[in-house]
């Protein structure tokens, strides 16, 4: 995303031409420091603060059970969810790159329909697919297979929370495999590679950075979810966003609801921190020495 | 370990092949023999049908009919993977997350072959390509023409009886083409590999190559050596495409003694014939013309007079372009001592009616090649 | 590579799978919005429109999809000059500081909802902004921001400063030259800018849901509302109107898109 800049030039003229700029970007970072900024910081303050300095909240949230285990399900199901969009997008993905202009047009269409509605309306599809006199279930009933229960379980929140997340794993993995040159498949065969060690040797390796890619954001973005769990789920699938605002809305604990936060925030924000150089590194692979 | 002159090549017969796509013909009945050893070139135009009949020996493409034996084996139905012949492609098609080591080890990775022998062979074989400092690098590290001598390497290194090569040197510049073409023949010489090398460039085929098959709408006009190729053009077409050449288009007449062919106002005559019911056109070669300023003595039976349109300095003589009476070009080569001539003038072109090869007129010849 | 013919098929049954799965919540609205009796359960019995005119008629609908409204077209005029404003300051800025900003600027996309929300509540309650117009609107014109900011910079990389510094040596002053050559150049890109912030705030659930009260209401929100509450197919009916709703805008932006491309080849 870096934006091809020319080097300002030197002397006042440059400099006051910097600041022009600079200007012009400012009302954008004065909402972001009132709307973002502030906000943040006076929850990292709360948390640390009521009801009196110290580190009181935190060690409260390392030592309850409740929490571990609530703070253990959030990352079990976000990587749930992140195996199951990989699984799902990479085939799908693949085939977007092998088919013809029509039918990719279609898969596409169905990429960015998800988007067509609004998120809230989505999560009420999914109750009516998902509940026990569901789509789902009547379709079982119908085949004979007998009902399962899904909604207000783990794997009704996964189901929901993958299908919304979905999109953001197909779209970076198609960007990548779509420059994969196939002619190296070719290569490996010709070299006596059968297709599927040609897959796993080549391909697989090549289409690697898509998978990062998207995997990072899926799971930073599952960390968060919050309406989805809160619709789907059930107290056995109750996530860290649910705690929080448990904690600030019904308890009016801001300190201890801050301190779950600002646990979420750093977790995401080391997520992303640590995905960033590897995801660099990978794109960067062929000019290392 | 076994040495690189026990590996000999093997013999590839193609027994008219056709692939079709649709209602295209990308192949229409092909033959060709190759012998083992031999560095034989399919050189056309795009899309004469010289890469499909690569892809097709590859095992990339399957047949629409025909037989294909490689070292005297059927090979229609074989996988790519189980043909165990080496390819060279014109986009390198080096593996980007490899380095050129392990590049050029994979063949012999799938084929298990220890540590201690795939390292030797590696190294031997970027040795032959000169590439031996480079093994650590990426591909992407490389330039042009050091990542077609790595995927060289790559495809000679499991010590494949056949070479197949799509242009490999189509993406490179001409000082670093004429190089790479010298290596690639003292490579076919040291391995004694059978080549086939694809290129639409005519003198890379007349250096490399101890026969070329050229190929044009998908059939192979002419197999021959280079030199048959250029003295003995069996169509119009090879004609043209191999070398300079000058074409004579007009009213012909055909006797007992040979053809006559009236170009504008003026005839000229050769002692050949044509049978069948064809137009008949005469092909002249560059140094089998004369040029003389009008008034001079003659030089050849035939005389042609026309104007300089072209004069192009070649350092070892002149290439002259002459428009004719009737409008078209004829090409002229003369040597450094002759006398020189300014575009515009008036001249005579003179050549012998034996220097002359009748051939049947191609309508294709001319829009195919430009 | 060409794919066994068992492969294709196998890949080709999982990816229609996996398109059923992604298309089927956006298509299963529908069907329960026509419900005669007050059940989302499956299959819906009988047909009626009861909840189509409950929508029209009952003031908790029609309010909070009036204020929705309200809220996106402000959140979008207000999202698009701050984020084009940044955008062109970032590209006339050097790199290293230019991207320090940008990264500040998109990290709303990534910073968990319920965490921003609860400090956006906070502050809130202390500005007395909760309920409050001025909020939703500052609130979801920061979330709206870095799509502005993504689709402009993108238009801004592609675009040639020598046509600028071309129009100004033509006589342009520096307005004239803002208005007639970067503007038309751009404006592409503002306007997907302009749609994705509409879209971003008339859809956003989560910090609406603190920041809201009974004065004012968001769609979102009393569709949440209405979820948690009991199982009225109004909901479905809502979903149904916003899908065609945004089926004909897309459908209608592809077609004058390809009528304009046609036009201009």
């Amino acid at each position: 995303m870096s934006a091809i800049v020319e080097p300002a030039k030197p002397g006042t003229a440059g400099r006051s031409r910097a600041w022009k700029a600079f200007a012009l970007a400012l009302p954008a970072l004065i909402l972001l420091v009132a709307v973002v900024g502030y906000p943040l910081l006076m929850i990292v303050l709360r948390s640390l603060s009521e009801p009196h300095w110290g580190v009181q909240n935190y060690s409260w949230f390392f030592s309850t059970p409740v929490n571990l285990v609530v703070l253990k399900r959030t990352f079990a199901i976000s990587a749930w969810v992140t195996v199951v969009c990989v699984a799902c997008a990479y085939p799908y993905a693949y085939l977007m790159t092998a088919v013809g202009p029509k039918v990719r047009l279609v898969m596409v269409l169905c990429v960015l329909i998800p988007f067509w509605v609004s998120g809230v309306v989505r999560t009420l599809s999914w109750v009516i697919l998902l509940q026990d006199s569901g789509v789902i279930n009547s379709v079982l009933k119908w085949a004979g297979i007998g009902t399962v229960r899904l909604i207000r379980t783990q794997t009704g929140v996964v189901i929901g929370m993958a299908q919304v997340l979905l999109p953001f794993m197909i779209l970076p993995l198609y960007s990548v495999m779509k420059g994969i040159d196939l002619r190296l498949m070719r290569a490996a065969q010709s070299l006596g590679a059968r297709p599927i060690r040609a897959f796993f040797t080549v391909y697989l390796p090549l289409s690697l950075p898509g998978v990062y890619a998207g995997a990072i954001i899926v799971f930073i973005l599952a960390l968060g979810f919050y309406i989805t769990p809160a619709l789907l789920g059930g107290p056995r699938s109750t996530m860290l966003s649910t705690l929080v605002q448990n904690q600030v809305l019904s308890l009016l604990q801001w300190g201890r609801g801050g301190a779950m936060g600002v646990v979420l925030l750093l977790a995401t924000f080391l997520l992303l921190a640590l995905a960033a150089p590897a995801m660099r590194q990978k794109h960067k692979e062929g000019a290392r020495h | 370990m076994t040495t690189k002159a026990s590996n000999r090549g093997a013999a590839i017969e193609i027994r008219s092949i056709t692939k079709t796509y649709g209602d295209f013909r990308a192949l229409d009945d092909v033959s060709l023999h190759v012998e083992p050893g031999e560095f034989m070139t399919l050189l056309g135009p795009s899309g004469s049908g010289k890469t499909t009949t690569l892809n097709v020996v590859a095992g990339f493409t399957d047949l629409t009919s025909g037989t294909l034996l490689v070292g005297g084996k059927n090979v229609v139905g074989v996988p790519a993977h189980k043909r165990n012949i080496g390819v060279v492609f014109q986009h390198y098609a080096l593996f980007p997350h490899m380095t050129v080591g392990r590049n050029v080890a994979y063949p012999l990775t799938l084929r298990g072959v220890g540590k201690a022998e795939r390292e030797a062979r590696v190294l031997r074989a970027l040795d032959m390509v000169k590439m031996r400092d480079f093994a650590h690098r990426y591909p992407s590290e490389l330039s042009g023409g050091q990542q077609q001598r790595v995927a060289l390497a790559r495809a000679i290194v499991f010590d494949p009886p056949v070479l197949l090569m799509d242009e490999p040197l189509g993406a490179l510049d001409k000082k670093l083409r004429e190089w790479l073409q010298l290596e690639i023949k003292r490579i076919h010489r040291e391995l004694g590999t059978t080549f086939i090398y694809v290129t639409h460039d005519q003198e890379e085929a007349l250096v490399l190559s101890d026969r070329i098959a050229v190929f044009n709408r998908g059939r192979i006009e002419q197999v021959g050596t280079g030199r048959e190729l250029y003295d003995e053009p069996s169509t119009l077409f090879v004609g043209r495409f191999i070398g300079d050449s000058t074409v004579l288009r007009g009213g012909a007449r055909s006797d007992g003694t040979g053809t006559a062919l009236k170009i504008a106002d003026e005839t000229v005559t050769t002692p050949r014939r044509l049978s069948g019911d064809v137009t008949p056109v005469m092909l002249l070669r560059p140094e089998k013309l004369s040029i003389r300023r009008p008034g001079q003595p003659a030089a050849g039976q035939n005389r042609l007079s026309g104007r300089i349109a072209e004069a192009i300095y070649l350092g070892s003589g002149s290439k002259y372009e002459v428009a004719l009476g009737d409008g078209s070009l004829a090409i002229v080569r003369s040597s450094l001592t002759d006398e020189s001539f300014k575009i515009g003038e008036q001249v005579d072109l003179w050549f012998d009616g034996a220097d002359a090869k009748l051939l049947a007129d191609d309508a294709s010849a001319e829009t195919t090649l430009t | 590579m060409e794919m066994k013919p068992l492969t294709r098929a196998v890949l080709g049954l999982i990816c229609l799978l996996v398109g059923i799965w992604l298309v089927a919540p956006t298509i299963v609205v529908a069907p329960m919005s026509f419900n005669g009796v007050k059940s989302l359960a499956f299959p819906p019995r009988g047909f009626s429109w009861q909840w189509y005119e409950n929508f029209v008629t009952s003031p908790d609908w029609s309010s909070s999809f009036f204020n929705s409204l309200k809220i996106a077209c402000l959140v979008a005029i207000l999202a698009t000059v701050l984020g084009t404003l940044a955008a062109f300051g970032l590209d006339r800025m050097r790199a290293r500081p230019a991207n320090l900003i940008r990264m500040l600027l998109l990290t709303p996309m990534v910073v968990p909802g319920v965490v921003l929300a609860i400090g956006i509540y906070a502050v809130y309650l202390d500005a007395r902004l909760v309920g409050t117009l001025t909020g939703f609107v500052l609130a979801h014109t920061i979330l709206a921001l870095p799509f502005v900011l993504i689709a402009v910079s993108a238009n801004l990389e592609v675009f040639d400063k020598r046509l600028e510094t071309a129009a100004a040596s033509l006589g342009a002053g520096a307005l004239t030259t803002f208005r007639t050559v970067t503007l038309p150049l751009i404006a592409p890109g503002m306007l997907s800018g302009l749609l994705f912030a509409f879209a971003t705030s008339f859809d956003e659930i989560i910090v609406s849901l603190f920041i809201t009260n009974p004065y004012l209401r968001t769609l979102p929100v009393q569709i949440f509302a209405s979820i948690t509450r009991d199982a009225d197919p109004t909901v479905a009916a809502v979903g149904t109107i916003l899908l065609c709703v945004t089926t004909v805008l897309i459908g209608g932006g592809m077609l004058l898109l390809g009528r304009e491309r046609r036009g201009r080849s």
